[in-house]
């Protein structure tokens, strides 16, 4: 069994170039871990600059609109800076960045989020930003990419392949190998080579750690489900991690399901293969050509999948499941009229889960708990054209 | 049976420069690439490297990129491209060496593909999104079956990295000029030369230098220290570039002319072999 698997998972499939570079940050990681500095300036940074922790809040009007006695709380990770838990990932990773001397930051972006929170930190710290986006999210996306240049990021519209988060990804891995000595590449999700997958899912526990102890505050007690999208996977494996253990609660992967253009549902329609640095499910065809993905959620619209959701799937310890470009955009609404709360595409897929599959769940007290990853304002001009 | 290693040995004790010359398959189309292939023979080349097109050739410059995606485009596939593999070995007298992302190795099955692969007369295998620690779970099928297991280092290995890799490499090993991609800057001298010395210490294996080698004269300096030069983007723009009826006359006079430089080289006394 080679480095950095979770079962036959991950792995460091790369070029030469850059493999000493993932030794360092091997390194740097391991010894920042042990460094009691290192997350004393995390965690303050967390709680003064994100602004944590994110409130645990029960969804009243939306629970009471599915019909039976379920109990939903949302996470409110788009409460972050920045609006969404990428935030959580980008200030450890800048905070790994300057231990290593690297004054420039690299990042792919589909949603725009992960761009902006990238771009963010670039400028928090003081370091160069370049960002890839495929043509087709920077059109989606808008406002995202307005903020991202605004923070002084240099945002690179990617024209090849299907124009979306895989060729960004692409794209930035080539960045990063022609300027590795002075770039760190902040993936942002549990994608990647090793070591990132764990760095990513690491940072990002934060999310589950604070919404256990606040479900134990506020019911007393676990909730029974867990649910959360599914693209790259760093938001569900953020509040998963803090579950696993917890054999009681069912963990919900909820993938997109698309429409009849196709889907981004890797892990349960893919097989598995390499792309972008790991071994783990992926949409491909017959002779292993990545197969284009499609959602309307541009964060969720990537073919591949972190390799640690691939493992748990095989376990049987998170069910993973789909949703539908429209239905996410009918949860989309409902949350938005019943909460006042205006929710990411990518999170309307694991709400719109819940209306579908638990809403009429039996038991006076079901209590399910959703990640609430990121907020909607990005798709707010995309919306507007669909529904008009 | 003749092995790559015997081949790039053979070169070596020749006092020739070996010039590898990398074509996309299935670029511009089936035909025209087999056309290329001979031509490039014709010019000098002493080894072929076949391109496996791939969606997300994450190490390619530009120029790749846009013929992988147009022999896809083709109907290009790794069976395909073995077929058209085993006809031209029937006609050239080179060896052919496969360069394939991994993942439709993987679909294929390393088994299979290393039994197709040596049927269809390959004789060694470049996988450049494989690296070293991932490699061991590969090696041993694709070298038992007879396929020479070549290895990638780089300006950015380290010396220490660097020479246990090249232990490692069969047939030749392949030294990345620079950091970056396939194609899209020009080699460093400098980082390239630093890097054929480190290997040089390690190992008798040959080493042939690639990524950005693009002119005559780069060829040239390139090999006053190394074994032999890879040529690909390059190649790949001349065919693509103007009537696909000229591409193999235009691939052809540009090979020659690297051919020339090498053996121009291989005649000064003071020249490393």
């Amino acid at each position: 069994m080679s480095r950095g698997r979770f079962g036959a998972y991950g792995g460091q499939f790369v070029p030469e170039t850059l493999m000493p570079c993932l030794f360092e940050l091997e390194e740097a990681y391991s010894a920042a871990r042990s460094d009691a500095g290192f997350q004393r300036e995390l965690d303050d940074l967390l709680v003064r600059y994100v602004g944590r922790p994110t409130p645990v809040y029960l969804a009243a009007r939306f629970s009471a609109s599915l019909g039976g006695g379920v109990r939903v709380y949302l996470k409110r990770e788009d409460l972050n800076h920045t609006g969404a838990h990428k935030i959580n990932n980008c200030v450890g990773q800048a905070l790994l960045a300057r231990r290593m001397n690297k004054r420039r930051l690299v990042a792919e972006t589909g949603a725009g989020q992960h761009g902006v929170a990238t771009a963010t930190v670039a400028a928090l710290f003081g370091m160069e930003c370049t960002v890839y986006m495929g043509e087709v999210d920077i059109e989606r996306q808008s406002p995202n990419v307005r903020r991202m240049k605004l923070l002084g990021a240099k945002v690179v519209p990617v024209s090849s392949g299907t124009r979306t988060l895989k060729d960004a990804t692409n794209e930035t891995i080539r960045d990063w190998v022609t300027n590795v000595r002075e770039t760190h590449y902040i993936i942002g999700s549990t994608v990647g080579p090793h070591p990132y997958p764990t760095i990513v899912r690491d940072l990002q526990s934060v999310i589950g750690r604070e919404a256990r102890a606040q479900m134990l505050e506020t019911e007393g007690r676990l909730p029974d489900d867990v649910v959360a999208c599914v693209g790259g996977g760093s938001n569900s494996l953020g509040i998963f991690s803090a579950f696993v253990e917890d054999r009681d609660v069912q963990l919900h992967g909820v993938e997109a399901g698309g429409s009849d253009e196709g889907d981004s549902a890797t892990l349960t329609r893919g097989r598995p293969g390499v792309l972008h640095g790991a071994y783990s499910y992926l949409l491909q065809d017959e002779h292993g050509q990545v197969s284009p993905a499609h959602s309307i959620a541009a964060g969720l619209d990537y073919p591949g999948v972190g390799p640690e959701h691939s493992f748990l799937k095989d376990e049987g310890r998170v069910a993973y499941h789909r949703v539908t470009d429209e239905e996410a955009v009918a949860a989309f609404q409902s949350l938005t009229r019943l909460e006042g709360i205006v929710p990411a595409l990518e999170s309307s897929h694991a709400l719109a889960f819940v209306q579908r599959e638990l809403g009429r769940a039996r038991g006076e007290r079901r209590i399910v708990l959703v990640n609430l990853s990121g907020r909607g304002d990005k798709d707010i001009d995309s919306l507007e054209k669909r529904l008009r | 049976m003749k092995t790559l290693a015997g081949e790039t040995r053979a070169l070596r004790e020749q006092r020739r420069k070996a010039l590898v010359a990398y074509f996309t398959a299935g670029y511009p189309d089936s035909e025209a690439f087999a056309s290329l292939v001979r031509a490039a023979v014709d010019a000098g080349a002493d080894i072929i490297e076949v391109g496996i097109p791939f969606s997300d050739p994450i190490a390619d410059g530009p120029i790749i990129q846009a013929s992988s995606s147009a022999a896809l485009k083709n109907g290009m596939t790794l069976p395909l491209a073995l077929e058209t593999i085993a006809r031209l070995h029937a006609e050239v007298p080179v060896p052919l060496v496969v360069m394939s992302y991994l993942n439709p190795i993987l679909r294929l099955g390393t088994d299979a593909f290393a039994r197709d692969a040596v049927a269809a007369g390959v004789s060694g295998v470049v996988l450049p999104d494989v690296s070293f620690e991932e490699s061991h779970s590969l090696r041993p099928a694709l070298s038992h079956a007879g396929l020479a297991y070549v290895d990638l280092v780089a300006p950015t290995s380290g010396e220490a990295r660097a020479q246990v890799i090249a232990r490692a490499s069969q047939g030749f090993v392949y030294a990345v000029s620079m950091t970056g991609v396939t194609g899209a800057r020009s080699a460093s001298l400098a980082d390239a030369s630093e890097l054929v010395e480190q290997v040089r210490a390690a190992t008798d294996t040959p080493v042939y230098v690639g990524f950005g080698v693009s002119t005559p004269d780069a060829a040239r300096e390139i090999a006053r220290t190394a074994d032999g030069v890879i040529i690909g983007s390059r190649l790949m723009q001349l065919a693509g570039d103007g009537p696909a009826r000229g591409s193999a006359a235009r691939v052809a006079d540009f090979l020659a002319s690297v051919r020339h430089e090498l053996d121009a080289l291989a005649r000064d006394a003071r020249v490393v072999f």
